[in-house]
């Protein structure tokens, strides 16, 4: 590790293949991001990472790690931009933190109170979106549902399953499911997949659990979300890998 | 015709999905219960793959559409001339809702985005197939020819005519290429020299975006890889943009014959044309042309006796979805999925169709490059600008006396254009479609090269009767449409840009729809995805930049107005029990 950038005036050293954002979170910078997890490939959808490159705005996730760039990420601007993207989101689905399972677990909540996110920003759109309760230990709320694939991507080059996919465009985009009925309760989805596990918001869910873990002793609420930047390092993948033949998962 | 049938007249993989599913769609006009399951075996992909694929493209559906469905191009040339009383029109003679299939299945009427045909609209979409010069006549003989279930096929000739329009001809219009000449030069050529004459020429790719020809081609051709491809765009779906369908339909053979020359320049031996679903009706034709190429031994093995010069053409359609004009889009479209713009680097020259070295080029910039195989780069070169080598087509539509196809060298001024279309009265033009930019008559004066306005070719003409408002709300419609949904800010963006610009054209808007519009256009241009994303916001800022005072007289002088609709509330009531007299509304103190 020889070569660095420049992230707000100080160097981060980065290995060859690592992204702007792999590269700062292994040195223990935090750049906001979401839609990122450290044992996929990033793919640059939630663009909340948006950082300035050379004066020029870029997805630091997908952005390669190059020596002698000048990257800058923790300015008003770029954090203004970051926090109407989180509005967006907000605003997008239906999101109710009080009675949620996964608050003071869910990425997008810690993000919202981290970027001092105090108000609504958009009208919010109230999309009518199902509960699927059909299986037996695991539940979705697409309420919840911030379009990061992370499960798609994960069903697909993890548990080799395929067990969601997308579909829709624009703003009907929306999770599917891979059965005829279109139904979790119909597919071979268990609770022992890295899809059941990678959520970054409470959409999909173990059922019969309901705060175990008290508020208060939740991941982000000792510390916020942005000191935390080493526990979403890149690392290999904690499951084995028998990714599906027929596809490459998420877009 | 069966599943078998369909599955036969494609290989059996992935890739193919997005055909066979067309296909199905042609059969039945939607993709009846059951067929997803059937194809996701049969390719070996996922179900939920299948249904994302059929959710993503427009013109494909798992609900039935009826056995007729018409969809009115909604571009704002369609609606200057007058879509939107004809779809009434339509919708009240078949006691229809627009957007909804006929009680008795028989019918579904509905808008759908530009369909190439501004120069002769209204337009619409009878089962897949082009109408053109709508009018209350042949809206009223359409819904008897629906109302006595007349196949689509029997429908009178003169309703699918597609006229050229050709009204200036330069060295590309004029062109007489005769099937073979510009190969035979190629050969003459040899592969660097006809990358060298391409350079020499200076030609620049005529999608928008203005790359060099020649070093996207020896990028391509230098990219380690066993194996690599050309790609035609021929999804022309800015609206406003109809040039390539008349290229399409007059010089398919010099289309062709630059696929091949750059077959031959790059190495690949598979070239696809990628034409949108809108310019179905092309299919037949270009096949037919593609197979007399074939027997003249100008696609094939061994082309002219060459061996080793192997390049063969295969068509795909488009199934409705903007977005898959971008290169990467298209690519991933072809390659049978959802047409989600990939993470650039790599870019397609080097990681294209199926992850090999890829050259996607313009059907106007396939043409012009076998015009400078035929006659040298420097020729081509002694035309138009420093910058802007040749000449370039421009689809002019809207408020002037000729709309239709014109050939300028570039460099040619807006006025100049105007002058020539018989534009009178000109308040403003948009250049390079909704995507483009939108100026105003002081900068009339201005060039198009890529020096100054680049254009992919759009030229829509707004006179002084225009609300310039209006045709920014359209075309905020348009992106909110075809957005493809991948990244925050243009999935939500675009979709809030388009409730807020309702909001106003409903008389609610307040200064505060102007701050958001300011900032959600600046969220868009600094994270966005792609270009789609990118340009999303141009319609709203050059209408703030430009024609300020149509949106401002637009809004209500409160600081906020919330966007709930009282009145409209009861709509649904009003709908239920059929009455929409002055009772069944709330006071309105604005009417």
């Amino acid at each position: 590790m020889s070569d660095t950038f420049d992230l707000d005036g100080t160097p981060v050293p980065f290995e060859p293949g690592q992204t702007v954002l792999q590269a700062a979170l292994t040195a223990g910078r935090y750049i906001p991001h979401l839609c990122y997890h450290p044992e996929f490939k990033p793919h640059g959808s939630c663009k909340v990472c948006t950082v300035k490159v050379g004066g020029r705005t870029a997805a630091s996730c997908t952005y390669p790690a190059q020596a002698g760039l000048v990257i800058e990420s923790e300015t008003e601007e770029i954090n203004a931009l970051r926090r109407t993207l989180v509005q967006m989101l907000f605003a997008e689905g239906n999101h109710f933190c009080p009675s949620c399972e996964k608050s003071g677990n869910c990425l997008l909540q810690a993000l919202g109170y981290d970027l001092g996110v105090t108000t609504a920003g958009f009208r919010h759109m109230f999309p009518d979106r199902p509960v699927d309760a059909s299986h037996p230990d695991l539940w979705i709320d697409f309420n919840r549902c911030i379009l990061c694939e992370l499960c798609v991507r994960a069903s697909c080059e993890v548990d080799g399953k395929c067990v969601f996919a997308l579909s829709g465009r624009g703003i009907t985009k929306h999770l599917v499911v891979n059965s005829e009925s279109g139904r979790l309760g119909d597919t071979d989805f268990s609770p022992d997949d890295k899809a059941a596990h990678v959520c970054p918001v409470g959409a999909i869910l173990p059922k019969r659990v309901g705060f175990a873990v008290p508020i208060g002793a939740r991941r982000f609420d000792p510390s916020p979300i942005s000191a935390q930047a080493l526990v979403d390092a890149p690392r290999p993948l904690t499951t084995s890998v028998k990714p599906c033949t027929s596809c490459e998962g998420g877009e | 015709m069966d599943l078998e049938t369909v599955l036969g007249r494609h290989p059996r993989r992935p890739e193919s999905l997005l055909q066979v599913l067309r296909d199905i769609h042609e059969v039945h006009n939607h993709i009846p219960p059951g067929m997803a399951e059937q194809v996701a075996e049969a390719l070996n992909v996922p179900l939920a793959r299948v249904r994302g694929v059929i959710g993503f493209y427009s013109f494909l559906s798992e609900t039935p559409q009826g056995e007729y469905r018409l969809l009115f191009s909604d571009n704002i040339t369609d609606r200057m001339l007058g879509n939107q009383d004809l779809m009434q029109a339509l919708c009240g003679k078949l006691w229809l809702e627009q957007g909804k299939v006929s009680e008795d299945g028989l019918v579904s009427v509905d808008a759908t985005s530009c369909t190439g045909m501004c120069d002769q609209g209204p337009a619409l979409l009878a089962n897949g197939r082009a109408i053109t010069r709508l009018n209350h006549q042949r809206i009223n003989e359409i819904a008897e020819l629906v109302r006595n279930h007349v196949p689509v096929a029997e429908w009178p000739a003169e309703f699918f005519q597609v006229d050229d329009n050709i009204r200036l001809s330069g060295i590309l219009l004029d062109c007489t290429h005769m099937a073979g000449q510009a190969l035979e030069a190629a050969l003459d050529r040899g592969k660097d020299g006809v990358i060298s004459e391409l350079n020499q020429s200076g030609l620049r790719g005529r999608g928008g975006a203005g790359f060099p020809t020649g070093r996207k081609w020896a990028a391509c051709k230098d990219a380690q890889s066993d194996e690599r491809y050309v790609v035609c765009n021929a999804d022309e779906g800015e609206p406003g943009t109809f040039k390539d369908r008349v290229l399409l339909t007059r010089h398919a053979d010099l289309l062709f014959e630059g696929m091949t020359v750059c077959g031959l320049a790059v190495g690949a031996k598979q070239g696809f044309l990628y034409l949108r679903g809108e310019y179905r009706y092309l299919l037949e034709p270009l096949e037919e042309i593609l197979a007399k190429r074939r027997a003249a031994g100008l696609l094939g093995n061994c082309i002219r006796g060459h061996d080793g010069f192997d390049f063969d053409i295969a068509i795909h359609l488009g199934a409705g979805a903007y977005v898959c004009g971008e290169e990467s889009a298209l690519i991933e479209s072809l390659e049978g999925k959802r047409g989600i713009p990939r993470n650039r680097p790599p870019f397609p020259v080097t990681h294209g169709y199926l992850q090999k070295p890829t050259v996607v080029n313009n059907v106007e910039t396939f043409c012009a490059a076998a015009l400078v195989t035929l006659r040298g780069g420097d020729w081509y070169k002694g035309l138009g600008t420093a910058q802007s080598a040749g000449t370039k087509l421009l689809s002019v539509s809207g408020d002037c006396a000729r709309p239709g196809i014109y050939e300028y060298p570039f460099g040619v001024t807006v006025r100049q254009v105007l002058e020539d279309c018989g534009a009178a009265g000109t308040l403003a033009v948009q250049v390079g479609g909704p995507s483009g930019i939108c100026i105003g008559s002081h900068e009339f004066d201005r060039k198009l090269a890529f020096e100054d306005l680049a254009t992919a070719g759009a030229f829509m003409i707004f006179d002084d009767t225009r609300d310039m408002f209006e045709v920014a709300h359209n075309f905020t419609d348009f992106f909110a449409h075809e957005s493809c949904g991948f990244c925050t800010p243009c999935r939500v963006g675009t979709s809030m840009l388009k409730s807020i610009m309702t909001k106003v054209a409903e008389g609610h808007g307040t200064r505060h729809e102007l701050n958001e519009v300011e900032c959600l256009d600046k969220v868009l241009q600094q994270s966005a995805h792609c270009g789609l994303g990118h340009t999303a916001c141009n319609p709203t800022l050059d209408m703030l930049k430009r024609f300020r005072p149509a949106f401002e007289r637009r809004l209500k002088s409160l600081d906020f107005e919330p966007a709930f609709d009282l009145d409209g509330a009861l709509a649904p009531a009003r709908a239920m029990t059929g009455r929409d007299d002055a009772r069944a509304h709330l006071h309105n103190e604005t009417s």
